[in-house]
Formats: structure tokens, sequence, C-alpha cells
């Protein structure tokens, strides 16, 4: 589903990234985990299309298109997912609408109608359902005076809306309590199935008790160093990113 | 009005600018000229002149004495020079201050009206044909200089209600007009409002008599289209006790490399318990992209609030005009009376807009409330001049008021100028501004959606525009909404 060979990339001149390669098929849950500084974000970033990123060298292939060529709207479109590590505040936009226009918008890119109200309503529901939100928090302005929980549901309801192919989950659990965290998870999880992929981009293992990786890669200077199981996650956690620290130093020598 | 949206693009040019700071390229889409043919007054402005209009008007002396008293007046006056806008000087006299579509006099019904005008109207997205009363809004259509025709008259004459044009009214109702012409605007008031009284050609009068409802919309369509004429249109709403009433002003002009000069007046008076609820959504022709032509817009618009507790609420959606100078007020002078006024402005390219509005608290227990919404991109200025004034006898009156500015790029200008005066220690008076820019982030975050950037610039201005739109009639809204998105098309992303 995704290829990531040999990626490059920086911004503003500091180059971040120095040759990533990752390979996620569909149905896999990967995380990318590293100490602060070390490009998961970044990688996040560039993925998404954020264009304050500059890619300098490498290739993404995405469902069998070339990532790196679609303007941000185009790879949503495709079926790429961010949950936002700080998701942006609109005000005066209401959430549902904001919804809305987004799964229509996508829709019309791929030459389907636009959801009639009722179907739109109805779908509402169901998701509103499965990732524990209320109508109340989708009737205010997006984001708007939102807590942390808040906001970070409100992005896995918008993936549970969207569908996407393959969501990438940037820092979900930064700030939040552990009950968030495993409302947030739980979301998540109910949305996997045997056609998408998750990549989760975390600093701390626990979240990785919830929603269960099938690989782990740890990142660090713009660079996968180790990739392995849920097991190197735990391991991880135990020794701290120190011992990734030092094996890299040594390695560089 | 139909609006759809367009979106050209300019690849060599876009290729320039960086994201936020791209200019617009909406192409004004109301742009086009009727072929009719005109019956124009001699260009400039003397008494003769106006001798002339007042005679093809067919008006009564005391109408053209009137108009001689404000020429007069006008004469020794001086164009206002405090706002913050900049043009260069106007030359009265290379104007033609009378052109009326050739046509037969006085149509009775929609059928004697010149079919290319009707077409004209069409375009606009504006019905006269009284078959398509769906929409239940009644309009008066001014061109150039003429009322056109009004619809649903008859209906509205049952209740006693007149909707009729100005010239009309002048005719049927002198003794209406000579009570409350000039009562809220004089001659004197200022330079524009003078110059008008001395040439307006036409306008809307309307009437709505004691304890009744309007039962619907009225609406008012005024189109510039004929070259080097200025559009002096007089609007005067009375609504007596207890009755009320809404009604609607939209304005298009076509692309003209000159400026035209647009100055109208507009008085609204409103007895107990009388509520007059007036919305505007003004889109003259706002000049190109290199700020080349686009219409002068000098507006002097006020409200009295004669009887205790009236209410005049103005509502206006402002994305036109190269200039815009205009402020919607209020005379609270009945006890318990309400004033409001809720604005959006929007500027682009190399507009500028000077607009805000008096409330002036003459009554106890008086109330008024103000929330201004200017929205800036391009290389435009956009300036809110409000004023609240308490007189010493308006005990207990209050204000609240809020401007919000928000700034697209980082090459135009957002200003606020709140002016409060308080002779009375009883006064509550609130003032809340604010200034932001649409942000990268929200862009992003918004295509990350699959949202692309026109579409999020039309959802993050509308969310900024929100509580003022929401004051707009349903139809009205919806129209107003799609203008928003299209005068800031491709100023961001």
């Amino acid at each position: 589903m995704l290829t990531i060979q040999n990626l490059h990339a920086g911004i503003e001149g500091k180059k971040i990234l120095n040759g990533i390669n990752l390979e996620i098929k569909a149905g896999e849950v990967h995380a990318i985990m590293g100490p602060n500084g070390s490009g998961k974000s970044t990688l996040a970033s560039v993925l998404a299309g954020r264009k304050d990123y500059e890619v300098l060298e490498g290739s993404v292939e995405f469902l069998g298109k070339d990532l790196l060529e679609l303007s941000p709207e185009h790879r949503a479109a495709l079926g790429l997912f961010l949950a936002f590590q700080y998701p942006i505040e609109i005000p005066g936009l209401n959430t549902i609408n904001f919804i809305k226009t987004a799964v229509n918008e996508i829709r019309k890119s791929r030459g389907e109608s636009p959801l009639d109200a009722v179907t739109f309503l109805k779908r509402m529901k169901e998701k509103m359902a499965l990732v524990n939100i209320e109508q109340t928090l989708l009737s205010r302005s997006l984001n708007e005076g939102f807590s942390g929980g808040e906001k970070k549901r409100n992005e896995v309801f918008q993936m549970a809306m969207l569908e996407p192919r393959l969501a990438i989950l940037d820092e979900t659990d930064s700030g939040l309590d552990i009950d968030a965290i495993r409302i947030v998870s739980n979301g998540v999880n109910k949305l996997r199935n045997k056609d998408n992929a998750v990549l989760v981009v975390t600093h701390y293992q626990r979240l990785l008790d919830y929603i269960v990786p099938d690989y782990v890669h740890v990142l660090y200077n713009g660079r996968i160093v180790k990739s392995g199981t849920k097991e190197l996650a735990f391991e991880l956690e135990e020794r701290g990113y120190d011992f990734i620290k030092n094996e890299n130093t040594v390695e560089t020598v | 009005m139909k609006t759809e949206l367009i979106l050209p693009k300019s690849p060599e040019v876009e290729n320039e600018l960086t994201t936020i700071e791209k200019t617009v390229f909406s192409d004004y889409k109301y742009g086009f000229v009727t072929e009719i043919e005109a019956d124009e007054a001699p260009k400039g402005l003397n008494e003769d002149v106006i001798r002339f209009i007042s005679a093809r008007k067919k008006e009564p002396q005391w109408m053209l004495d009137w108009r001689l008293k404000a020429y007069r007046q006008w004469l020794t006056m001086k164009s206002p020079d405090w706002a913050n806008i900049h043009y260069p000087a106007i030359n009265y006299q290379d104007i033609i201050y009378y052109s009326a579509p050739k046509q037969k006099i006085n149509p009775k019904n929609l059928d004697e009206i010149d079919p290319e005008l009707i077409r004209t109207f069409e375009r606009l997205g504006i019905s006269l044909e009284e078959q398509k009363r769906l929409t239940g809004v009644a309009v008066d259509a001014v061109i150039d200089s003429v009322s056109i025709g009004t619809s649903f008259k008859g209906q509205l004459a049952e209740l006693g209600i007149i909707f009729c044009s100005m010239s009309e009214a002048i005719q049927e109702h002198p003794e209406l007009i000579r009570e409350h012409l000039g009562s809220v605007v004089p001659i004197s008031d200022n330079y524009f409002s003078a110059l008008n009284a001395a040439v307006f050609s036409d306008g809307s009068f309307c009437y709505i008599p004691k304890g009744v409802r309007c039962p619907m919309e009225l609406s008012t369509y005024f189109r510039i289209n004929a070259i080097n004429t200025g559009q002096f249109e007089r609007t005067l709403i009375v609504a007596e006790a207890g009755s009320y009433v809404s009604y609607l002003e939209g304005c298009t002009a076509p692309m003209r490399d000159e400026n035209q000069l647009h100055a109208a007046v507009v008085e609204l008076v409103a007895l107990e318990n009388a509520e007059i609820k007036y919305s505007t959504v003004q889109n003259w022709y706002p000049g190109d992209k290199q700020g080349r032509g686009g219409v002068y817009n000098f507006v002097t618009k006020r409200g009295i609030c004669k009887g205790n507790h009236s209410k005049i609420s103005w509502t206006q959606v402002e994305t036109g005009s190269a200039i815009t100078w205009k402020y919607p007020s209020v005379i609270l002078k009945g006890d318990y009376s309400t004033g409001e006024f809720y604005s959006v402005a929007v500027t682009n390219n190399y507009q500028q807009a000077d607009t805000g509005t008096k409330m002036m608290h003459l009554g106890k227990n008086t109330r008024s409330r103000i929330v201004s919404k200017g929205i800036s991109a391009g290389f435009s200025n956009n300036s809110y001049r409000g004023l609240v004034h308490v007189s010493k006898n308006a005990s207990h009156a209050r204000n609240f008021s809020q401007c919000d500015s928000l700034l697209l790029g980082d090459k135009c200008g957002a200003h606020t100028f709140p002016y409060i005066e308080v002779r009375n220690n009883t006064a509550v008076v609130e003032h809340e501004a604010t200034t932001s820019k649409i942000g990268e982030d929200q862009i992003f975050y918004c295509n990350q959606r699959g949202i692309d950037t026109e579409t999020a610039v039309a959802l993050i201005i509308n969310g900024f525009a929100k509580e003022v739109m929401n004051q707009l009639p349903m139809e009205f809204a919806v129209e107003a909404q799609k203008l928003l998105a299209i005068s800031l098309e491709g100023s961001v992303g």
C-alpha cells in the first residue's frame, strides 16, 4: 500500500529525514517510535504534504501513485488521513459542516455524488457510537475550546467518517490521560480492517498497549535504525532511547 | 441573484506569489453591459440639470424647490476628508446625473417594459414576473436612474402597504413624502447627502400602516448601466406604530475602466413598537486587480427609532465598490428602543472601505448592539469607524460593540476607530476587538481532509462572519455566502 524509499526531507534548509525506507501493507499496523527531534512528526507531515517541508531525495508510492506529486487534498482523496498532533481550531465553522464538506469534497474528487442529508446523518450516528463522541461536541465550532481529549476524539471521528486506507496518528496520545487514551484507541481499533492500515507515530510505548502494532520501527537522526515486532517497544520502554543512541553512535564512528 | 463559482487561474502570475499573499483572481461576474437606449441629461451639474431632472419626472414645484435648496447648500460644502480612504478628486462636472432607459413612460404592467431590461434583471437573477411568487420577495428594480417595475404591488396594497418607486410616491403620496423626506438625513447633513438631495433620480418608498406585519421581504435591486453615470437613489421607509417590515437591497454594476459614483441616501422611520430590518448585499463593481475602475460608494443610511420600544436593525454584506464610505446609523430617540448593526465588509486587491455605524442614544433604557467583521485581502484597506453616543438624558443606555478583523496576507490593512461619548453615568458601554489571520495551519488542516484551498478559505471566512450572516433572511444568506467566497477567490493558496 505504502512504499517509502530512501526518503530525504527537511524544513527551512535543515535536513531532518536522512533516507527512510518503509513498506506498509493493507491490514497492518506499524508504529514509529523515537526520541524527540528524531524526525517522527516530519515524516508524518511529509507524507500528508505539508508545504513547509521539502523533499530532497527518494520516493513514496501510495496505492500505485507517486504520492509526492499530489496536493494534500488529492492525497486525502486517495485515502491518506493524518490525525494531527495539535488539531487546528477554526472559529465559527460548525464541526459537522466541516466534516460534511470534507466527505463530499472527497466523494466529488472520486466522481461520486454528494451524500444526501439523511444518509450523511445516518452514517454520522453510526460512527459517533463507534468512537464514543457526543453530538453536542460536533455542534460546536471546529476544535474551538475543545479539551485535549475532545480534540483527539474528534480526529478519530473524522477518520471514521472519511474511511481512509492509511491513517497516520501523529502523537495521538500526547497530552491525554490514560482514560482518554483508552477511548481514542478503542475508536481506532474498531476502524481497523484487512483493507486499511495504520501508522502510529509515538514517543511512548503506552499507546501501543491499546493499539497493538504488527511492526515497530525506531527512528533516530532521521533514519530507521531498528525494526522489530511489538516486543521492541517494550525493550525501548525498559531501556530508554539511550541504548539506541549509544548503539548508533558506535555504528557511525 | 444566482451565483456560481468560477475559478479563473493565471498560472504565470500565481507562481510569483507565495501561498497566503496571492491576490485575488476572482472575476466580477455581473460586469455585463445592457444595450439599451437611454434618455440622458447633459453631462455636468448646474441648476438647469436639476430642473431637467425634476421636469423629466414631472415633479411638483415643492420638490424642485427642495432640490435647488439642496444644490445651493451643496455648493457651500466640502467633500469630507476624515475617512481612511484615498482617491483622486471627483470631477462633478464630468458625470451624467440622469440616465433613463428609453421606454414607454410609467409602465402599468410588466408587459410594457423593454424586454432587454427584463433580460438584464434575469441575468442578475432577479425575476420581476409575478408568477414567480414562490420566492415571496417583492422587488423594486432601479436601473441607472429610474425604477423599472415593482412586483407584488397589488397584493401589498390590500394590506395598505405602499411599495413603489420614489418618483411615483412623490406623485401619488406627496403628503407622506413631504412629511418624512429629509427628516432623518437632512439636506445639510453631509456633502454627499446634499448632492443626493439635489439630483436623486429615483429609489424606493415603502410605507407600512399601523399594526401591519409585512408578509414578505421587500427588495430593491440597483444597477448602474450607462457609461459616465452616477447613481443617486433615495430610499425612504416609514413603519407606523406596531408594524414590521424586512427590506433587502442588492446592487451590481458593469465593469468599467473609469470610476462610477454612487451616492445614495436611505432614511428609516420607526414609530412606537415598530420594527424595521434592513439588509444590504452590496456588490458594486470593485475595480480590476490593479485597482482601475470600480464604483465610489458614498452612502448615507440612517434610521430613527422615533417611538418607544421601536427597533431598527441594519445588516450589511459589503463586498463590492472601489471605495466604500458608509455608516448606517440609528438615532435611538424613543425610550426602550433598540438599534443594531451587523456588518461584514470584504476588501480585496486595491479596494478601500471605511464603514461602521453611529448609535445615538437619546431615550432612556435604549439598547444598541454592533457586530462588525472586516475581512481584508490583497493590498486593500478595511476600516471600522463607529460612534456610540449616550446623551445626558439617556439613562440606563446599554451598548455592546464587537469589531473583529481577519487578514489574508500581509499587504492589506485592518483599522478600527471606535469613538465613545458618554454623558450619562448610568450607561454601560462595552467594546471588544480582535484581529486574526487565516493561518497556513487552518488551510492545511482543511486540505488534509480533502478540501481544496478555495473551499477552505470560504469555510473559514464564513465561520468568521457567521454571526452577521445569521441575521440575513434565508435566501439572501445563501447568496451572501457565495459572494464572500467569490470575492476572495484565489486570495489564499
